[in-house]
């Protein structure tokens, strides 16, 4: 049998979270991606990340499209249902299972290709909808499933393994999600567990689209030395905007942090971002100079990394819809079905 | 005014009126035609109209028929020429003996070249444009004055007229008054100068008590609602927007808080048809009712995401309402040819759930069952409308509700099955092809599976052993098998004793009866089978083993049902032979007729 299940024997000295459980209650299976790939990274910053929010598992939908990192959501949160759809197309399956029900935690987990290429409809309507979901792109410039070809996030003079060179422009997906009205935009590197966990956190306790792009390298295609999505130049240009840490509701913030230069935001539930400027100037809130920050950096060949835009004042998804508290899934059939007196009403205009 | 003897008759008649799109026409047609059925009178009317907003030529043909014929009329009465575009073609339509109603406001003699027909003239523009203010207004009372002169011709009651305005215009009494004065420059003048009324006339009826008038589109919308259906992504496409539209307008009534304003359900405006695929199955998969409403080219968009919900076992629901295809085709025009397309939709082995409703009633009620065979059979289920029956007008019975209804949402185990039983998402338990399935959210740490369109074996693991792959395969096919016990039974009529039948699918079926009666009075005689569904229950091939000679009638060119039913079932090849039709015109007896009269002459030949 092709499947791995990982035994799951907790240690009685593991740490728990406010539900008693340990990581482990928040692991999946066993990962079949090369060894080193940035993505399981991504996957043991999820896990943790979910285990430190203290949110039951099962309480989670995890959705994804195809490729590798798709292929994630698999190996994280075993107890979890998980929707593993079709190349480019998990915004439209999340927003779905959104709209049935939006008492869950939606993670999404999407490539480079799957989100910037085949998926980049999808992607930027999800973000219009302002969909409440965690969308975490792990971005490697290539298709790693389909052995290494260019995604649309790979940089000018980037050199594919075969020594083939992109000429072609990139396409950012933070500067896009910014431009496309999303409410939460970070980035981050998965040799970064430091600055991904609390992105996650904040992300994931965010109300609305949040995107976490975390630059994931591909071991196997995409980690030369021509390649700038290798881990080697990733390290070297990676450049924090802002220092973020994540403090849960009940939580007192000043035992945690009281710099100078210190900005808190408050969040829908009460959580709270603790944000340290690395930069003098950089305000998450500031939209119009947001995009100008990201591109100057990027000219420089640096990638601006933190929380880099945040706005927790927008109508989500439900608000906008106007959709009932409860779950459309679990609204009684009694209240959905008008019942033979109403027909009779309706259909007076037809006779 | 040249007169031609015509024999009279009876609510029996068809009247086509030829207007430009975007004028207003639209009230008084219904109008005219609203009057029939409160005068008890059958009838139905069909809209042929351009796919355009506004200027290019439409249709709107009404046929009154006593014996509550509804298919397409195959001879037109009088021909009502309000657009001077079309006017030559309009002259053409009326049949020998006929008579042909214009604007007399510009004479046009010169092109009036037939005198096989009655022409009458009637100046709706001059007397309009004397009694009413305003560009758009004139022309909107000059059609709303056709409708008058109409009246004084065919003997429309003038009361049920009125009381008709006075339920369209409930709280602007000042447009009641202004359409009536409308209905009555017509009506006087027609009085005045003609010899009303004309041989064939409206009179009193009593055939269509406990009728409605209603287009399939607003049945299925409202089906949908009924259904417990919450959750309707879309992407707007002729002619199944108005599909959308219904259930909107339905669930904005019936489902939302009047104070609130909170809405028991969501409507979503996908950026295209693949995405509008993706939240049905999302939303299903989450446990929702969840629906959309497409066309042909919404169809092929949707394949790849309608064999991920066949192999990952997702309900959903798809209301497709057909146009003329291949392409952008003609999309305000009417076909069956979607047939093949919905019944094996998406790459690899798929086999899919079909209903075929014939008719607004059969919208609702399929509506509803389809909710409950997508659950029961954990698949994507077509609904096949087609333009015909989704936007044109059909006086059918009232609909009924039964309130101990409820919903069928097939196995799905709750967190205290999960106490008690193990689940495996793929594992047939029951011998009936059908696994159970949770929802996310429902056990702290029973019942999670992970969804994927990826081989997986029956336990819900991925898979690439062959064997695995194949059992979960089979029982697939199996589980068709289960559908085809499940879906509504093809409707038989088998009055003779006879070895000739016809077969049809959807909206062919008000031409085939009515065909059959022809055929009937000539001295052949025909069984019928109706087909409802895909997967073709039993009492398809029981049937068809009865008959040497079936003609299979449908709206396409490459007799897509015919081929259907070669290829699903055990009837042989030669038995059956096609009558196709598939110029985007809804069906008339005609060409039915026609075909089995020339079959038959050529069989007693040979
Ligand atoms: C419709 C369709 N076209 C093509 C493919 C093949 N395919 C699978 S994964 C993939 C690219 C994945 O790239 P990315 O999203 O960047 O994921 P990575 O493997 O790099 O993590 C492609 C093209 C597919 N599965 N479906
Ligand atoms: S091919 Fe690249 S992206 Fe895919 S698993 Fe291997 S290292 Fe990761
Ligand atoms: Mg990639």
């Amino acid at each position: 049998m092709s499947y791995i299940a990982k035994p799951k024997v907790a240690h009685p000295k593991l740490p728990r979270n406010d539900l008693g459980l340990t990581r482990r209650d928040y692991e999946g299976g066993m990962s079949t991606l090369c060894a080193g790939c940035g993505h399981d990274a991504c996957t043991a910053a999820i896990t943790q990340a979910a285990f430190e929010l203290s949110i039951p598992p099962h309480r989670f939908a995890k959705m994804s499209g195809i490729g590798c990192s798709s292929k994630t959501t698999a190996y994280f949160m075993g107890n979890s249902h998980g929707f593993n759809s079709v190349h480019g197309r998990m915004p439209s399956v999340a927003t779905g299972a959104n709209a049935a029900n939006q008492d869950l935690h939606y993670i999404g987990v999407s490539g480079d290709g799957d989100s910037l290429s085949i998926g980049m409809g999808q992607f930027a309507h999800a973000i219009r909808r302002n969909l409440n979901m965690t969308y975490i792109i792990e971005n490697n410039g290539v298709y790693g499933l389909t052995k290494g070809q260019f995604s649309a996030s790979a940089d000018v003079g980037t050199k594919a393994k075969k020594g083939e060179m992109n000429e072609q422009p990139p396409i950012d997906p933070v500067s896009t999600a910014i431009t496309l009205g999303a409410t939460f935009v970070a980035r981050s590197f998965s040799g970064d567990k430091d600055q991904l966990v609390p992105l996650i956190k904040a992300a994931l306790s965010h109300k609305g689209f949040a995107l976490v792009d975390v630059l994931s390298p591909c071991v196997t295609f995409n980690d030369h030395e021509d390649s700038t999505k290798s881990y080697a130049y990733t390290r070297q240009f990676y450049h924090p905007a802002i220092h973020t840490d994540f403090v849960p509701p009940a939580q007192s913030i000043e035992a945690t942090y009281n710099e100078s230069g210190t900005a808190n935001i408050e969040l829908h539930d009460g959580s709270q971002i603790l944000l340290r400027k690395v930069q003098d100037d950089y305000d998450p809130t500031n939209k119009a100079n947001i995009l100008n920050h990201i591109q100057s950096k990027q000219q420089d060949g640096e990638f601006l990394t933190g929380l880099l835009y945040i706005d927790e004042g927008q109508k989500d998804f439900h608000a906008l819809n106007k959709t009932v508290s409860t779950p459309l899934n679990a609204v009684p059939y009694q209240e959905l079905c008008p019942g033979s007196d109403a027909l009779e009403s309706v259909l007076a205009r037809y006779k | 005014m040249a007169s031609q003897p015509t024999e009279k008759r009876v609510n029996n008649f068809t009247v086509k009126i030829a207007t430009a799109n975007g004028t207003g026409s639209a009230s008084a047609n219904g109008l005219i035609m609203k009057s029939l059925f409160r005068m008890g009178i059958p009838v139905s009317g069909k809209n042929y109209f351009p796919s355009n907003i506004q200027g290019m030529p439409t249709w709107y043909e009404i046929r009154a028929s006593r014996d509550g014929y509804i298919a397409r009329a195959e001879d037109v009465d009088m021909v009502i020429a309000m657009n001077a575009e079309t006017y030559v073609r309009d002259v053409q339509e009326v049949r020998s003996g006929g008579f042909l109603l214009y604007d007399s406001s510009w004479p046009r003699a010169n092109v009036l070249t037939r005198d096989d027909i009655t022409v009458l003239g009637v100046p709706l523009a001059q007397m309009c444009n004397e009694a009413f203010q305003g560009a758009r207004n004139r022309i909107l009372m000059k059609n709303i004055a056709y409708a008058g002169a109409l009246a004084a011709l065919i003997n429309l009651d003038m009361d049920i007229i009125r009381t008709l305005l006075g339920e369209t215009f409930r709280t602007k009494t000042h447009l009641i008054d202004s359409n009536m004065k409308a209905i009555e420059l017509g009506y006087n003048y027609a009085i005045e100068n003609f010899d009303c009324p004309l041989p064939f006339t409206a009179e009193k009826m009593d055939a269509t008590a406990g009728q409605l008038m209603i287009d399939g589109n607003t049945a299925a919308g409202l089906g949908a609602v009924y259904a417990g259906a919450t959750v309707a992504p879309w992407y707007p496409i002729t002619p199944s927007t108005s599909l959308m539209d219904a259930f909107k307008s339905f669930a904005e009534r019936l489902r939302k808080d009047p104070e609130t304003g909170e809405r028991k359900f969501t409507m979503i405006q996908a950026e295209d048809e693949l995405a509008a695929i993706g939240m049905v199955i999302g939303a299903n998969w989450n446990g929702a009712r969840a629906f959309t409403a497409t066309s042909g080219p919404g169809i092929s968009l949707m394949s790849e995401f309608i064999g991920l919900g066949y192999f990952t076992e997702t309900p959903a629901v798809l209301f497709d309402v057909q146009r003329v295809s291949p392409s952008t085709g003609m999309p305000t025009r009417t076909q069956q040819c979607d047939i093949m397309a919905a019944a094996y939709a998406s790459h690899g082995d798929t086999k899919h759930v079909v209903l075929f409703p014939a008719n607004p009633e059969e919208s609702f009620y399929f509506a509803v069952k389809a909710f409950d065979l997508a659950e029961r059979l954990q698949t994507p289920v077509f609904v096949l409308l087609d333009l015909d029956i989704g936007m044109n007008d059909w006086m059918c019975p009232m609909l009924e509700w039964d309130d101990s209804y409820t919903p069928d949402r097939g196995k799905v185990m709750s967190a205290e099955d999960l106490e008690t039983t193990e689940f495996y998402r793929y594992l047939d338990v029951d011998g009936d092809a059908i696994p159970y399935r949770t929802l996310p959210g429902t056990h702290p740490e029973k019942g999670a599976f992970f969804t994927r369109g990826s081989g997986h074996n029956k336990y819900g693991q991925y898979t690439e052993i062959s064997e695995e792959y194949v059992e979960v395969l089979d029982r697939l096919r199996r589980k068709t098998d289960t559908a085809a016990t499940l879906v509504p039974k093809a409707a038989i009529d088998e009055p003779f004793d006879t070895d000739m039948a016809i077969i049809s699918v959807g909206s062919c079926d008000g031409a085939v009866r009515e065909a059959r009666d022809h055929l009937s009075a000539q001295g052949i005689h025909l069984n019928y089978m109706r087909v409802k569904a895909f997967p073709f229950g039993q009492e398809v091939d029981d049937f068809m083993d009865r008959y040497e000679r079936i003609f299979v009638v449908e709206q396409n060119r490459d007799a897509q049902l015919k081929s259907l039913l070669i290829l699903e079932t055990r009837v042989e090849k030669a038995k059956l032979e096609s009558i196709l039709h598939y110029d985007g015109m809804p069906m008339s007896a005609k060409p039915i007729t026609v075909a089995i009269e020339k079959a038959v002459a050529k069989g007693e030949a040979a």
